[in-house]
């Protein structure tokens, strides 16, 4: 078992202020129009996913993680694992935002010769850091660094992106025992629970609830939040942040399709993107505002 | 030929291969596995950054000796093959080198998948370690007797495919993985196998080395079964003065296509031999090989689209037709091809290993059964029972 200390501190405390929420709410909402551009663009991939996941993704980039766009293999960098590899746009999304690459990239998702492939890869995008994909690998690959971290002593944390569909898989239980037999509290797992899966909802196709005690029973902290507000996110990495003893799940309530009337809670817009034209178009402008719902933008 | 070489035919000084080579009483024997322990140690001496995983089979995988030298380096997995090949590839991105240990039918069997985009797509520098591999498990049977992992590790990009033919080589094996970035499948056999290379023998992953000089056919071999392919070949000098070439094939990928077309050319008949299925194996590398470069007759020897089976050891290497005479019946068999004479459409070494199994199958049952007790619905007393004298 790795020796339980970590390195020198180098975060800053995650306190929200409102100002500051103010900018990431505002951040979020254009980087989920940049997002339904760039998958119009590509004409195929992954829509419920990422919309439901854009505000953890801008929470994430712009105010968690410790990291330098500019030096995307900086060895104190905090390791964001994304291991439903599908919903990787809204990675891309961010990370363009965030200066990892310049924004006209977006134009080249999923064509032939683009750094972002269908599905990430780690050795063609420098700040991706696996290539992932086939469900239920990245927790294994985080808790391998987390471990590997400790070892080392190293002060960075890991935050592994998963969805609530890949709890099917074996593999992630197998490294959910791992994690928590080793303490491995410098690793933090986000599910998206946005309770839909390819074939339909997660509760029809093969129920996982009751959740929270299925990783209780596995030794996990466990921490429930609001996915589509920003603050309640924030609170949950900063309750994770806190226990020192057990890894945190962070079960974050999404709506997939967030965003978007037509997509919202529907499992059928999982794996596809808007049409160009009438859906394309009234994605876009009740994204503006998230048909009225996001209160920074009226201010 | 023209380029024919002159060298005399025998076994290659320069291999620096044991002395009593064909001397059973003097030759030692030691598992394959034990040359990945001892080779785990020493790396782990030489990089503190080498760390060893293990699913659930310490002893047996032999990483038990790297467990006692380097406790702190050692991570224990469970039964989670899937997971230890992931948590692996994590490991490797904060700059560790991790081994992998456990069957070969587990991992890379059971977690291919994972290695294939964790580790072999994201080009981690993760090291498989594949123990139990080929049929010489014996009496755990076809779950455990893992004959496809040349076959789903060789068409991996970015994977290195390494076979060591004895302790001595898997140790160097195991060494040189360590000191190669990127990933690589080590291949290791339960049973103890002759030790017949020494420490000066040659061994450079992607080249392959001649063992034995000879200008009728090439033998290409991989594994500890490498040996049984040098007894063939003495026996075919001695009784027939056929003198066989005979190459060491210890790395699988990458291929030393160069050796292959060279023997090919030089010899104009080759034989494979391996512990394998025959499909996507060697005999499919080499046919690969031959067949793009310079076709001649071929034949192999290895698992033939089949399972292996319970049984002890030898009498299944017999019985699937592993050892040298089944190695000799398909020299001959290339060599008539070569000399342009027809040949059966089944291979005699492929009938007779099916002949020798069913008689040996038929010998060890009745052998068995006629010692059934009274209790059970024989005539033998119940204290002849084994566990009863």
């Amino acid at each position: 078992m790795p020796n339980l200390t970590m390195g020198p501190k180098v975060r800053k405390p995650l306190h929200l202020h409102d100002d500051t929420l103010k900018e990431l709410e505002n951040k979020a909402s254009s980087i989920r129009e940049d997002l339904i551009d760039m998958l119009v663009e590509a004409g195929s991939g992954h829509s419920a996913g990422p919309l439901g996941m854009a505000d953890i993704f801008t929470a994430l980039y712009f105010h968690v993680l410790v990291h330098d766009p500019a030096r995307p293999q900086w060895k104190d960098r905090d390791r964001l694992i994304l291991s439903n590899g599908h919903i990787c746009p809204i990675r891309y999304v961010a990370m363009a935002h965030a200066g990892y690459f310049p924004k006209e990239e977006l134009m080249t998702l999923r064509k032939l010769g683009s750094r972002l492939q269908g599905h990430p890869e780690r050795e063609k995008l420098p700040g991706v850091e696996t290539t992932s994909g086939p469900l239920g690998s990245g927790s294994s690959q985080a808790v391998g660094l987390a471990y590997a971290a400790l070892l080392d002593r190293s002060p960075w944390r890991v935050y592994c992106a998963m969805s609530d569909g890949e709890l099917d898989a074996g593999q992630t239980w197998e490294a959910l025992l791992f994690a928590g037999r080793n303490h491995l509290y410098n690793c933090t797992f986000i599910i998206d629970r946005n309770n839909i899966q390819i074939d339909g909802t997660t509760e029809e196709i093969m129920p996982l609830e009751p959740l929270v005690q299925k990783f209780e029973a596995f030794n996990l902290n466990v921490v429930r939040c609001a996915g589509n507000s920003i603050r309640d996110f924030v609170n949950a990495v900063e309750r994770a942040h806190g226990v020192r003893e057990k890894p945190t799940v962070i079960i974050a309530d999404t709506i997939p399709g967030y965003g978007i009337d037509y997509m919202e809670y529907d499992f059928s817009w999982h794996g596809k993107p808007p049409n160009p034209g009438k859906e394309s178009e009234t994605a876009i402008r009740e994204l503006r505002t998230l048909a009225g719902r996001i209160v920074s933008e009226h201010e | 030929m023209a380029h024919m070489q002159k060298i005399k035919p025998g076994i290659n000084r320069e291999a620096w291969l044991v002395r009593h080579l064909f001397d059973e009483a003097k030759l030692k024997a030691l598992p394959t596995r034990n040359g990945y322990g001892d080779g785990l140690v020493e790396a782990g001496k030489l990089n503190k950054n080498i760390i060893v995983l293990c699913a659930d089979l310490t002893e047996s995988t032999r990483s038990l000796a790297f467990k006692e030298v380097y406790p702190d380096r050692f991570v224990q997995l469970g039964v989670s093959e899937q997971s230890m090949a992931s948590i692996a590839a994590g490991m490797s991105l904060a700059e560790k080198i991790p081994f992998i240990s456990s069957y070969a039918a587990f991992s890379p069997g059971r977690n291919w998948e994972q290695i294939r985009t964790t580790i072999a797509l994201q080009n981690s520098n993760v090291k498989i370690a594949g123990a139990h591999a080929g049929v010489s498990v014996g009496p755990d049977g076809a779950t455990h007797q893992m004959i496809e992992d040349i076959a789903i590790m060789r068409v991996m990009p970015n994977m290195r495919v390494l076979i060591g033919c004895d302790a001595v080589e898997a140790k160097k094996a195991t060494l040189a993985a360590a000191s190669l970035a990127g990933p690589c499948y080590l291949r290791f056999a339960r049973e103890k196998s002759p030790v017949f290379t020494t420490l000066k023998t040659p061994f450079k992953v992607g080249r392959a080395e001649t063992y034995r000089f000879g200008n009728d056919l090439t033998i290409i071999a991989t594994g500890p079964i490498l040996y049984e392919a040098l007894l063939a070949a003495q026996m075919l000098s001695q009784e027939h003065g056929i003198e066989c070439r005979v190459i060491n094939m210890h790395t699988i990928k990458p291929f030393d296509t160069k050796i292959v077309v060279k023997a090919a050319k030089e010899t104009g008949a080759v034989v494979t031999v391996e512990e394998a299925q025959v499909a996507g194996g060697l005999g499919g590398a080499v046919a690969e090989t031959l067949a793009l470069n310079n076709p001649v007759p071929m034949e192999c020897v290895g698992i033939q689209d089949r399972f292996g089976e319970s049984g002890n050891p030898t009498e299944v290497q017999e019985g699937l037709g592993l050892t040298a005479p089944f190695i000799a019946l398909a020299a001959d068999r290339v060599l008539q091809r070569k000399q342009g004479r027809g040949v059966p459409p089944i291979p005699a070494h492929v009938t007779a290993a099916k002949e020798l199994l069913e008689m040996m199958q038929q010998k060890v049952m009745k052998e068995a059964l006629s010692r059934t007790p009274k209790k059970w619905g024989g005539k033998k007393s119940n204290n002849s029972l084994k566990s009863r004298t």
